[in-house]
């Protein structure tokens, strides 16, 4: 039905006098725009106070010539340095500020551009939402039309506000523009991209995730292109590569912004082309059919929270295994790097670290790592709502499992999977870290019991999303989000802001002993657990007493 | 104990919506129950109140000889249910959730498993995202028939079923009541109703409305009588049980009559035709449909209490003309 609707363009739409293909192209970007109105704001705003902020941490921290020089000097030469953050060309704040930022900001403006576009094409395909829609007159490639031009203008606009911001700061004008013009870019060429993965892949998840995949590893070809001498040529695969090699503020490089460009054109005329291949709702790559039959082991609760569950918390630990190699392999070079910017380095002492400021960055990035495993707690604990609120619990509920069975194993799972992703990244950087001064076995177990050392913090956060879901069903999804929020700006910015300790005290990441480097005590720990604890039993009662749905 | 659901009283709002307000329900262990009523009337409300999935507000229920909301995970290994609007793991292949579900409710009968599959043709190494609505309900009644429990519960169960797999289904159905089980079936087919169930409830707004066999509800619906006669028919309007009196005087052609009449006052009603001469009758039995719209329509704001009468006079339009 849908692949006749698909081929013959539809009687009313043949008077139209817009191409029968985009018909309704404004309708739609309207709705679109109005349903993005709070997302795309944020994504900008975030993006663009990102890179402005770091281009004035640069101009305040580092206002010598000297000072900048001798971060240039030891960056330039180290190779994990460069493999992190991406080649740097110049010393002036322009060219740190784009040695630091570019390329990740680049990296973000396409992850950007995947969710807009992957979301107002197949993610509204597999919602059903645009086949009503698309039974209107609105033309076959119309959403496309729109996710694609939504996600080119999301793109422009940063490029604007990030030149804009630059330059208010202090920044040269070209060199601002130029920065914009690299980071939107890259956004362009992934918005093009993530519309062909769109029509690829078989449901609107697999799209983002292969636009998403095919994003991480041109970020790598990047990263190896920026560090291995003699592996150049390989960056000129990576749109990435190609933001940084337009080296703002040290040579502005326009012509090569032609690249992606051209890279964009060509991607978007495949898109379509393929769109009028495919029928709606499924991809030009068949899915693979699944077993027949259930294996063995798929018959309990705790079985199917697993089953349902393994793949995203793979994805989480993996995540933080390479974060955790990474940061690993850039601590023991964060002294020297940070020793002439007194800015960075209080900064780094501020974020909660102690003596030796290698221990300190660590320390440091295992609060983030704490609040990331808080994220994929939070997101598997409410796993229970969405599930309940798809009607996806009623046929559950309605077999022998009871309700804190169906429950209960789901929180298991997703206590079990946060240690798990908590104990990836103390691997990753205990092994890169110790390989590099010598000592995995003094750094493993030293950076492993860091990471898991915020496990009980994160377990409260965990405990607080069940018990949102027990008792306030209907605001839980944004509330435990927002619990978040409001404990991860107090970790990351109450040091900075001095607020008042009470106030810090708040977050469950306050309690946590700052390690590795500072000293072990049991008690927060423990306490820590009990409220986790508590918090959950009390989510689960009231899941037992209330209605479902 | 001989009632497979018994409910009485029932109340459930949902802050100012009242869902349920007082239903009774009796449901006797090996019968097959129609229960109907129009949309938002309280079908789905009455069967998660049955799974324990809602708490009520007010009165008592009680299935399978136990309380709904506190024996359900016991109460479960002995019920299976498919709800109207079926949602699944989209990862899972259908096999899968078929085997889950079963197993969840305490075994599955892996013989009977292979021929629902072959009855209702539904490829189970599909993953869940890739069926269609039809076939995501397919998954769940296989699942359910396949499962050895007293008490099916199905919501609309052939929603989004072809008509060959809809006949599939009664004959499922069929099977079941041959080998004792009880079913409650809501639907909204009355040919699958008509077909299928010993005795159906009728509800609207949360209550009970009509219950009984399908034979009982008929004697409450109206005949509709078409006739043409030689002289006038004295005193038809007085008649108690005559609506919509229609009566046209033809010079010549002597007199045409219409009018829908209470099938229990139908006696009276001929003989006053009788007695005016009857040149030619049409008599229009009544129709389940009649029924149900009437009862549907009943009540609702802006629609007065006969408006199922049109609806009705419609369908014999051809024989009046």
């Amino acid at each position: 039905m849908t692949a006749l609707a698909q081929d013959a363009p539809a009687p009313g739409r043949a008077g139209s006098r817009k191409p029968a293909a985009l018909a309704g192209f404004g309708e739609l970007g309207k709705l679109a725009g109005r349903r993005d109105r709070v997302m795309l704001p944020a994504w900008i705003y975030l993006l663009t106070v990102a890179m402005v902020g770091t281009g004035y941490s640069f101009k305040t921290g580092y206002k010598t010539a000297a000072s900048r020089a001798a971060v240039y000097a030891t960056t330039a030469h180290d190779a994990a340095l460069t493999a992190l953050a991406g080649p740097i060309f110049g010393s002036s704040v322009g060219a740190l500020t784009a040695w630091k930022y570019g390329g990740a900001s680049a990296a973000l403006a396409a992850l950007m551009s995947i969710f807009i576009v992957t979301r107002h094409t197949r993610g509204d395909e597999e919602a059903g939402r645009l086949e009503l829609v698309g039974s209107t007159t609105v033309g076959r490639h119309t959403a496309l039309a729109v996710g694609l031009a939504l996600a080119a203008a999301a793109s422009c606009l940063l490029a604007v506000l990030i030149a804009a911001g630059l330059a208010v700061v202090g920044l040269p004008v070209t060199g601002s523009v130029a920065i914009g013009l690299a980071v939107a870019s890259c956004g362009l060429v992934f918005a093009a991209v993530a519309g062909v993965t769109a029509q690829l892949a078989g449901s609107a998840r697999g799209a983002r995730g292969s636009a998403i995949g095919l994003l991480v590893t041109v970020y790598v070809l990047q990263s190896v292109a920026a560090s291995a001498a003699g592996l150049h040529w390989l960056g000129w695969l990576s749109p990435v590569y190609w933001a940084e090699q337009v080296r703002a503020f040290a040579g502005d490089r326009w012509a090569v912004l032609a690249l992606p460009l051209a890279c964009t054109a060509v991607i978007a005329i495949v898109a379509p082309v393929l769109e009028s291949r495919r029928d709606v709702g499924a991809g030009l790559v068949q899915p693979r059919p699944g077993p027949a039959a259930a294996g063995r082991t798929l018959r309990s609760p705790l079985a199917l929270a697993w089953r349902l569950q393994h793949g995203s918390f793979i994805g989480w630990a993996v995540g933080t295994l390479l974060l955790g190699v990474a940061v690993g392999s850039v601590a023991k070079g964060i002294g020297s790097m940070l020793g002439s910017g007194k800015g960075i380095r209080e900064a780094v002492t501020r974020l909660g670290g102690q003596a030796g400021l290698s221990d300190a960055y660590l320390a440091a990035i295992m609060s983030l790592v704490g609040l990331a495993a808080a994220g994929y707690a939070i997101s598997a604990v409410l796993r229970l709502r969405s599930d309940e609120a798809a009607g996806r619990a009623d046929p559950l509920l309605a077999t022998a499992m009871g309700r804190i069975g169906w429950s209960a194993s789901q929180l298991v799972v997703a206590a079990a999977g946060a240690a798990i992703v908590l104990a990836a990244a103390g691997l990753g950087a205990g092994i890169s870290y110790g390989s590099q001064v010598g000592g995995i076995g003094v750094q493993l177990p030293r950076l492993l019991g860091a990471a898991l050392a915020q496990l009980p913090a994160v377990l409260v956060l965990a405990g607080v999303a069940v018990l949102l879901v027990g008792m306030l069903p209907r605001i839980c999804v944004g509330a435990a989000w927002a619990a978040l929020a409001v404990v991860a700006l107090l970790v990351l910015l109450g040091p900075t802001l001095r607020l008042a300790q009470w106030v810090q005290d708040i977050s469950p990441f306050s309690h946590v002993p700052r390690l590795p480097g500072g000293t072990v005590s049991a008690a927060p720990l423990i306490w820590l657990s009990v409220i986790a604890v508590a918090l959950a039993a009390a989510g689960l009662a009231g899941l037992r007493r209330r209605d479902i749905g | 104990m001989t009632e497979a659901i018994a409910v009485s009283g029932l109340r459930k709002s949902y802050g100012k919506t009242v869902a349920l307000d007082g239903l009774d329900l009796g449901v006797a262990v090996g019968e097959v129950h129609g229960f109907l009523g129009p949309n938002g009337s309280g079908k789905t409300t009455t069967i998660r109140i049955l799974l324990g999935l809602l708490r009520a507000d007010g009165g008592a229920a009680r299935l399978l000889g136990g309380d709904p909301w506190s024996e359900a995970a016991a109460l479960h290994r002995r019920l299976a249910y498919v709800p109207g609007d079926v949602t699944l793991w989209p990862s899972l292949s259908g096999g899968e959730i078929i085997d889950l579900l079963g197993r969840l409710r305490g075994g599955i009968d892996a013989k009977r498993r292979a021929s629902l599959l072959e009855r209702f043709e539904l490829d189970p190494t599909k993953k869940a995202r890739a069926y269609s609505k039809g076939n995501r309900q397919k998954v769940a009644l296989i699942s359910a028939l396949a499962s050895d429990v007293e008490l099916l519960l199905l919501d609309e169960p052939t929603a989004g079923l072809d008509p060959l797999m809809e006949a599939r289904f009664r004959e499922c159905v069929e099977e079941e009541r041959h080998s004792g089980r009880t079913v409650l079936l809501s639907s909204h087919i009355l040919s699958e109703v008509e077909a299928l169930c010993d005795r159906v409830t009728i509800i609207r707004a949360g209550r009970a409305v009509e219950s009984g066999t399908l034979t009982e509800l008929r004697h409450l619906t109206r005949t509709s009588i078409t006739a043409e006669l030689a002289g006038q028919p004295a005193g038809l309007g007085q008649l108690p049980g005559v609506h919509d009196l229609d009566v046209q005087d033809r010079p010549g052609h002597g007199t045409s009559v219409r009018c829908e009449v209470d099938t229990d006052k139908l006696n009276e009603v001929l003989r006053q035709l009788t007695e005016a001469g009857v040149r030619s009758l049409v008599s229009q039995p009544p129709t389940l449909e009649e029924l149900f719209l009437r009862h549907y329509a009943a009540g609702r704001p802006g629609e007065p209490a006969r408006a199922a009468d049109a609806a009705g006079a419609g369908d014999t339009a051809g024989v009046r003309s």
